[in-house]
């Protein structure tokens, strides 16, 4: 049996994460703290997942790039971080359903603005330079330029404090190993929010046509389905998304700045092009390897970390130019 | 048939015309670079000047990218970066010679080339989108590594170095006969002005290489590419070799305005080569000034250095004026000036995609 067919039998691309993970623990060392490094990495991962599913599927659907997206991601972070505040009492109180209910109240606003947000860039921005790739850039870079003033003018240039619930501070102690909470809470919110695309796209009608629409636009604007209503939808959806990852990321780091978008973006586009364009699958494996390198990296070598990012994306080019696992090859 | 009996025809009169603006307003600027030590010659003009100078290099040599052939790279700045570096790191570590000056300038050059290859050959086989995302990925991870690999780079302090002699305030270049610095219209011909020359000889000759490339046949094989990439590739171009070797030209040329400079600044740092507002900088002005245009780099350069200037200006005014008024003095704030001009900028690639000079001389657009 050659290596090929072997690694096939694994599990393909998707067993890269696991064998991240076991390639990781002999280095690490200490099995407590490899641990730690892989629930952060999956949570890290989950949070940027979020981030780039919307991303990927808007490329797919509507060959539209859009770097406006972290604008987004800013402004879940900010309007998360803002509502926090609003109720101190519910976030500091002791009882778990009013921190939950303060939790998401706060995400669920920022989704909304996401939802809301997203809507307008789509008419106004984005509608305008379909099919112009040159153009939408330039447009999307023009946005984001004026969304990351506008977040500058409200909040301030000074770094803002993000109150985090009470119950999901502190960490779970199992023999010398201790996760945080907010990891757990952030890989499994993650997760759901995976599986239910993941259904979406799979068991529905709408899903149907959005991967039918992914796959041969044309085709099916020609037997007579609207696929620019359906775009708009999934922008919305991909921006309320990237806002919920922003709330989560600042609910992770406890502090954020207007710079949080910009940095994230990085990290975004990387996942999208390792996982490949158009797929919520590659997205998410994408994330996963991000993360999940980030943290290891970021503990044995920590000058390197980003940079780490930067080599797996130029490996995986090197190996699968479009990408682990692409919806569509252009 | 006489000169009347030929009917005239408007557009390409107004076209002409409009020429007739850009390249008047281009020569204009030039000019006044040319002398700008002896028409404007206080320290902060003469800074700006050389500023102008360099970004108008920047600028041209990223429209050879983004509007001769329709790539997006967002990694103009780390080459500029490489090549500033590259002269700091030689400046300080060897003295101030011009062997320190040559041996960085190369090493930061060679790093550009190396760099621009690995990236055009990784990810300009796929779609141009593609590669923008790849060029903005690695210049931010470039911008990381020059801040903390502190021990070579100085890390955010950077690195604060002494010119070659020639260029020190206290050279004499001219001197009046009882040994002290001569004076040519009221201005001292001091180190100062050596400085200057080199930027503007130096950026000049770049502009006219660049200017030179475009016009020649390579210049209107790219053109090509950028209309109809699929039927230059027909006709037997080979697109991916092109493109690669345009974006290392570009690189180059990237990395020489780096070297250039390092040596005016006599300082580096992450803030002043390799930010990313940098890179939003220079888009700004090629898009502003009209992409496919040289002249209209040197024209958006001029108009976003001046709106740097005085619109922080005009703002602050207008935020004193409006202060009663609860939300507008936060966006009339000097340091939002980026909103607006972000907003301008919006507007313009609607109703403008050619940019200034693109729009007078009706290049039309693409």
């Amino acid at each position: 049996m050659n290596a090929s067919t072997l690694f096939a039998r694994v599990g393909g691309v998707n067993a890269l994460p696991v064998l991240l993970m076991i390639i990781a623990l002999p280095l690490i060392g200490s099995y407590s703290s490899w641990v730690t490094l892989t629930v952060a990495g999956l949570a890290m991962g989950m949070m940027i997942f979020l981030m780039a599913s919307g991303l990927s599927l808007v490329f797919g659907l509507m060959d539209v790039l859009n770097f406006g997206h972290s604008a987004f991601i800013s402004f879940g972070a900010f309007i998360a971080a803002s509502m926090l505040a609003l109720m101190p009492g519910f976030v500091g109180s002791s009882s778990v359903a009013l921190n939950f209910l303060a939790l998401f109240t706060a995400i669920g606003v920022a989704s909304l603005f996401g939802l809301v947000a997203g809507w307008f860039f789509e008419r106004v921005i984005v509608k305008p330079v379909y099919r112009d790739h040159l153009r939408q850039i330039l447009i999307t870079i023009g946005a984001l330029i004026v969304a990351e003033q506008i977040i500058l003018a409200t909040w301030g240039g000074n770094p803002v404090a993000v109150p985090r619930p009470a119950m999901l501070e502190g960490s779970f102690i199992i023999g010398d190993i201790s996760i945080e909470i907010y990891r757990v809470f952030a890989f499994g919110l993650g997760l759901a929010v995976f599986i239910v695309l993941y259904l979406v796209l799979n068991r529905t009608r709408i899903g149907l046509l959005i991967r039918a629409g992914v796959e041969d636009r044309e085709m099916v604007e020609a037997l007579g389905f609207k696929i620019d209503r359906l775009f708009v939808g999934v922008f919305m959806v991909g921006s309320a998304l990237a806002a919920m990852g922003g709330a989560m990321w600042a609910g992770y780091q406890g502090l954020i700045s207007g710079a949080l978008g910009g940095e994230l973006m990085i990290l975004v586009f990387i996942v999208v092009i390792i996982g490949g364009l158009g797929s919520i699958e590659g997205s998410l494996l994408g994330a996963l390897l991000v993360g999940l390198l980030g943290n290891y990296v970021a503990f044995l070598f920590p000058k390197l970390s980003l940079a780490s990012n930067m080599l797996l994306m130029m490996a995986i080019l090197l190996w699968r130019p479009w990408g682990l696992r692409p919806a569509l090859k252009l | 048939m006489t000169d009347t009996a030929i009917p005239s025809n408007p557009p390409a009169d107004r076209a002409r015309t409009g020429r007739m603006i850009v390249y008047g307003v281009a020569g204009l600027i030039g000019l006044a670079l040319m002398f700008a030590p002896f028409l404007f010659p206080d320290v902060r003009s003469g800074q700006v000047a050389a500023r102008i100078c360099i970004f108008i290099v920047l600028a041209a040599s990223y429209d050879l990218l983004i509007g001769y052939t329709g790539i997006v790279s967002f990694a103009h700045t780390m080459f500029f970066g490489l090549g500033a570096y590259g002269v700091a790191m030689a400046l300080k570590g060897m003295g101030a010679t011009w062997g320190a000056i040559a041996l960085g300038g190369s090493a930061g050059v060679l790093a550009a080339i190396v760099l621009a290859v690995l990236i055009g050959v990784l990810s300009l086989r796929v779609k141009a989108i593609f590669f923008a995302m790849v060029t903005l990925a690695a210049a931010s991870v470039m911008a990381v590594l020059a801040s903390q690999l502190s021990d070579f780079t100085g890390g955010e302090d950077g690195i604060v170095y002494s010119a070659p002699k020639l260029f020190s305030p206290a050279t004499k270049l001219l001197t009046t006969d009882d040994g002290k610095v001569a004076k040519l219209l009221g201005v001292s011909m001091n180190g100062k002005i050596a400085a200057y020359y080199f930027v503007f000889l130096s950026c000049l000759a770049l502009f006219y290489v660049l200017n030179r490339i475009v016009r020649s046949p390579l210049g209107t094989v790219l053109e090509a590419i950028r209309e109809n990439d699929l039927r230059a590739e027909a006709i037997g171009y080979r697109v991916v070799a092109y493109r690669t070797s345009v974006f290392v030209i570009a690189a180059v040329i990237a990395a020489l305005a780096g070297a250039v400079w390092a040596v005016w600044l006599r300082y580096t740092g992450p803030e002043t080569t390799f930010s990313f507002a940098i890179m939003i900088d220079i888009l700004l002005m090629v898009v502003i000034g009209g992409m496919g245009t040289m002249v209209g780099a040197v024209i958006g350069v001029v108009i976003m250095n001046l709106a740097q200037f005085y619109l922080k200006d005009l703002m602050g005014a207008a935020a004193e004026a409006t202060s009663a008024v609860p939300v507008l003095p936060q966006l009339l704030d000097p340091d939002r000036w980026l909103l607006w001009l972000g907003l301008l900028f919006i507007l313009l690639v609607y109703f403008f995609p050619a940019g200034i000079a693109g729009t007078l001389m009706k290049k039309g657009s693409h």
